[in-house]
């Protein structure tokens, strides 16, 4: 491509997103999509038309997996690589498009048509084995798909060409509760709440927003946030604070001249083995959109923002088709329902592959075009959140329950699941189960129930909310989802008898070492230490010393590290020490420490170079011996 | 009236406002750090100022003081943890202090040497990082990187360059240059920016200047890093 194609691409990009140089990741990500990656020519263009430093832009464009400052090909492959995958045999299939294509996984090709490399859950594990072509999700991989897509990329026939039913995403609801069945009409949930005032009588929670002239109609601002903390909604994206008090905290923050308060629904749903958000947003968009809405009201915002991560790339055109019907149902946009001052957009952002963007306050750094790295806190987003701004950020599933409520009303929704937890939860169940997909409970259901309901048999462990979440064992399936004992943002990976649980461990280990974001000393060093020594273990150079030096490291990351990632880092390993050791033991096969440096390996490439191989070209130290 | 808040049973005076570091080094207590500087905004990236308040761990340069909060730092604990991430900065990246220019004023190694860590421990990563020598006056070794971001804050905010900034993430976090061919040469850079003083290990050194100070008459080889003020003052004088 010439200088000048790529000038006028980045010239055109720029102009959609106004010369906004706040979204540098949507422009680099639409300029990679236009020249497959993101060309020193197209750096150069950007920095002249918008006037930011060149290292800044590759700064921000190297931070994200998916976009390219070297040349990736044509087609770019990437293997979802979570351990669902792995079970349902992704790596084999790697092997073979590789063998098929005459390509090294992780380099391009020698004629620079593609690439193949592996990459996060892509949150497909109910449809496995997953990939992503040029950021377009493909499902249900077989060794014939791969035959296929050999042959289509050999080829070089454009992706739209492809079969469709590659790009089939189902949604595999297999229980649905009251959030999941209750039919909804756009529009539906707004008007059911700014009916319900007069019955209800307003009560104010504070009085700041009639002060400050915030919209009111729908209930008012103040019945709404009322509705959602009788509702005792708590956070769906793990954490489970309360929604309310959060709302009222953003509402109560002064703003400064010129600022606006922001809605930001979290959709980057990158933790392995949860794909809840992804059904939400492709079945109950409105309802979602309509939750944000709603919450816009109680806190008087007027810009919302869904961020949503790379790998869900397929839905962005129904999303933003549905984001105009609603604006031409005057559902978004101004005077919202005819209520004077009811202003309310939404924007789509799209991520671009990284997990740690699902922090909320790296999320809105990467809102602002930069780096994904979590800001110092305090002070938090309800005060200084985008741009400075005050910001709310909740979960696709927590606005999708904020509809119910504004339709149902908060009383009724309380009086569902348990004490501390009210509602229901929607679960990603996958693994080795019958029926992988989603299930939505009531909360307080015990995980025996689910795996029961999923058909799960000979179960020897449940990954409840993800690697960062909590491991079980079967003497724990008694226990019940939910605040008060299990809580979950809602993965739920089975794991029967036949699977060797320290590999799941250093799966997750390898998973949160490649996400890591590396701000901080002890997640970015401590990330890849644990890796390595998991490998040594996996290697069969592992002693008991080394078990002391995962705790040690755990026990660090625990403390020290700057955000949840660094945080949790550890807990797959130490779960797993603590309900399977003989996993681990059995990969102790010294007493003694051992290095993990092993110099008859070290001498391979030597080897290679030479030519040789014969006993003379190898170290005969007792330990020296790969095995 | 200020307020107060102890630390290690200490009462620290405090002005609302402060961090937690900048009112101990005002009352002359030192907390090791490395990424802090007292002249920008803290980066909070290093971890080695973390401290425990109602025993939680929380980085001391970006924690407001808070009156009557009772701050730990000087405790074995808390060293043992500090110390483990002097170990990580030391195998993350290629250090060899006896052939390093910085040996002597390095805050990594003294901060090393104040926490008494005897060996790396962990195994070395060996990356490979190529040295840029492309400017005339200014070397930049980017084996010693600790990515405390104070170079790219000094370019950006004091010197309004903008010579540096962090790329890559995780474990390939590093250091790049704002020039298409990537070499420092090629940047309006020169020895009189204040990011050509604020490199706490021997990352940005200047040229013809080496060993001028023998190795055992520089600062830290005087006194300890610990010792109040010391830290500012060597940035001052560099
Ligand atoms: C590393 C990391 C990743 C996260 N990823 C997500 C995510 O993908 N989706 C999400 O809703 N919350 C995620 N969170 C939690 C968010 O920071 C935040 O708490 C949440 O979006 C708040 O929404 P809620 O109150 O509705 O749960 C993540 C947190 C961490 C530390
Ligand atoms: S804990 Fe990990 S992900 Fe979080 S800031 Fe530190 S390096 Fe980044
Ligand atoms: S070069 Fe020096 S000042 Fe700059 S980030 Fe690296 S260690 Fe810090
Ligand atoms: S000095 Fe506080 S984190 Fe580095």
């Amino acid at each position: 491509m010439h200088g000048e194609a790529i000038a006028g691409i980045v010239d055109r990009v720029i102009a959609r997103y106004r010369r906004d140089s706040t979204c540098m990741v949507q422009i680099l990500r639409e300029v990679q999509e236009a020249c497959d990656w993101i060309p020193p020519e197209a750096i150069d263009r950007i920095q002249a038309v918008l006037g930011v430093a060149r290292a800044e832009i590759e700064s921000v464009a190297g931070f994200y997996s998916f976009l390219y400052l070297q040349p990736r090909g044509r087609y770019r492959i990437l293997f979802s690589d979570n351990i669902t995958d792995r079970m349902q045999g992704s790596e084999a299939l790697l092997e073979q498009l590789c063998r098929s294509l005459w390509v090294e996984p992780g380099k391009v090709s020698e004629d620079g048509l593609l690439s193949i490399d592996r990459t996060s859950c892509t949150g497909m594990c109910d449809q496995g084995p997953g990939m992503l072509v040029n950021n377009r999700a493909i499902t249900r991989l077989t060794a014939v798909r791969i035959e296929q897509i050999a042959e289509l990329v050999r080829n070089q026939r454009p992706l739209n060409e492809w079969p469709a039913e590659f790009f089939d995403v189902a949604d595999h609801i297999r229980r649905a509760d009251i959030l999941l069945d209750q039919p909804m009409q756009p529009g539906d949930a707004l008007r059911a709440a700014r009916e319900r005032v007069p019955s209800d009588g307003l009560i104010a929670s504070n009085m700041r927003s009639w002060r400050e002239g915030l919209p009111s109609g729908i209930g008012g601002p103040a019945a709404m946030l009322d509705e959602i903390k009788r509702a005792n909604l708590r956070g769906r994206g793990g954490a489970g604070f309360m929604t309310g008090l959060k709302w009222e905290a953003c509402r109560n923050a002064p703003l400064k001249a010129g600022q606006q308060r922001i809605i930001v629904c979290n959709a980057d749903e990158g933790e392995p083995g949860t794909f809840k958000d992804r059904v939400l947003l492709g079945s109950y968009a409105d309802q979602v959109f309509e939750g944000m809405t709603a919450a816009a009201y109680a806190i008087g915002a007027q810009r919302g923002f869904l961020y949503l991560r790379g790998e869900y790339r397929y839905l962005l055109d129904a999303l933003n088709a549905t984001l105009n019907a609603r604006r031409k149902a005057n559902l978004l946009g101004r005077d919202i329902l005819g209520i004077p001052g009811a202003d309310f957009d939404i924007d789509i952002h799209l991520g671009a592959g990284a997990y740690v963007c699902g922090e909320e306050s790296a999320l809105i750094e990467s809102l602002e075009g930069k780096r994904g790295t979590p800001r110092n806190r305090p002070p938090f987003p309800v005060t200084n959140g985008y741009l400075d701004q005050p910001t709310i950020v909740n979960n696709v599933e927590t606005f999708a329950a904020v509809a119910l409520i504004a339709l149902k009303g908060g009383d009724w929704y309380a009086a569902f699941g348990t004490r501390h937890s009210a509602g229901t939860k929607l679960l990603s169940v996958s693994g080795d189960c019958a029926r992988p997909g989603i299930y939505e409970y009531p909360y307080g259901v015990t995980v025996r129930q689910v795996l029961e309901d999923c058909g799960a048999s000979d179960t020897q462990a449940v990954q409840i909310s993800g690697p960062s979440g909590i491991c079980l064992s079967e003497a724990e399936f008694d226990r019940a989802i939910g605040f008060e004992d299990i809580p979950t943002a809602g993965a739920f990976t089975v794991f029967d008898r036949s699977r060797d649980m320290f590999e799941v461990a250093r799966a997750y280990v390898h998973f949160f070492q490649h996400e890591s974001c590396g701000f901080c000393t002890p997640c970015r060093v401590g990330t890849s230490l644990l890796k390595k020594l998991m490998d040594k273990l996996h290697d069969g150079h592992g002693s008991p010393y080394d078990l002391g030096e995962i705790e040690k490291l755990d026990k660090l990351l625990q403390s020290m590290s700057h955000c949840g990632l660094g945080h949790t880092a550890g807990n797959p390993v130490i779960d797993t020490i603590a309900r399977f050791r003989p996993a681990y033991e059995k990969r102790m096969v010294h007493d003694q420490f051992v290095p993990a440096f092993d110099l008859d390996r070290a001498l391979s490439t030597a080897r290679q170079m030479t030519g040789r191989d014969d006993s003379q070209a190898h170290l005969d130290v007792e330990q020296g011996r790969s095995a | 009236m200020s307020q107060t808040f102890t630390i290690d049973g200490r009462v620290i005076p405090f002005e609302v406002g402060q961090t937690v570091m900048q009112a101990a080094s005002q009352a002359g207590i030192y907390i090791p750090h490395l990424c802090y500087h007292p002249a920008f905004k803290p980066n909070g990236s290093c971890k080695l100022c973390t401290v425990k308040v109602n025993g939680r761990q929380s980085a001391s340069c970006t924690l407001r003081a808070q009156s009557g909060m009772v701050v730990e730092s000087d405790t074995e604990e808390i060293n043992a943890e500090r110390r483990m991430l002097t170990q990580m900065l030391f195998v993350e990246g290629n250090h060899f202090c006896p052939s390093c220019e910085k040996s002597g004023n390095c805050q990594l190694q003294a901060t090393a040497y104040h926490l008494g860590m005897m060996s790396p421990h962990f195994d070395h990563f060996f990356p490979d990082r190529a040295v840029d020598a492309s400017h005339p006056d200014i070397l930049l070794d980017f084996n010693r990187c600790i990515l405390c971001s104070l170079c790219v804050q000094a370019s950006r905010e004091v010197d309004k360059k903008q010579v540096f900034a962090l790329s890559g993430r995780g474990i390939g976090t590093h250091l790049i240059i704002n020039a298409r061919s990537g070499r420092l040469a090629d940047t309006d850079f020169s020895l009189a920016d204040k990011a050509a003083q604020v490199c706490p290990v021997g990352v940005i050194l200047k040229k013809r200047t080496g060993f001028a100070v023998p190795i055992g008459q520089r600062t830290y080889d005087q006194q300890p890093i610990s010792v109040p003020g010391k830290v500012a003052e060597e940035i001052r004088h560099d």
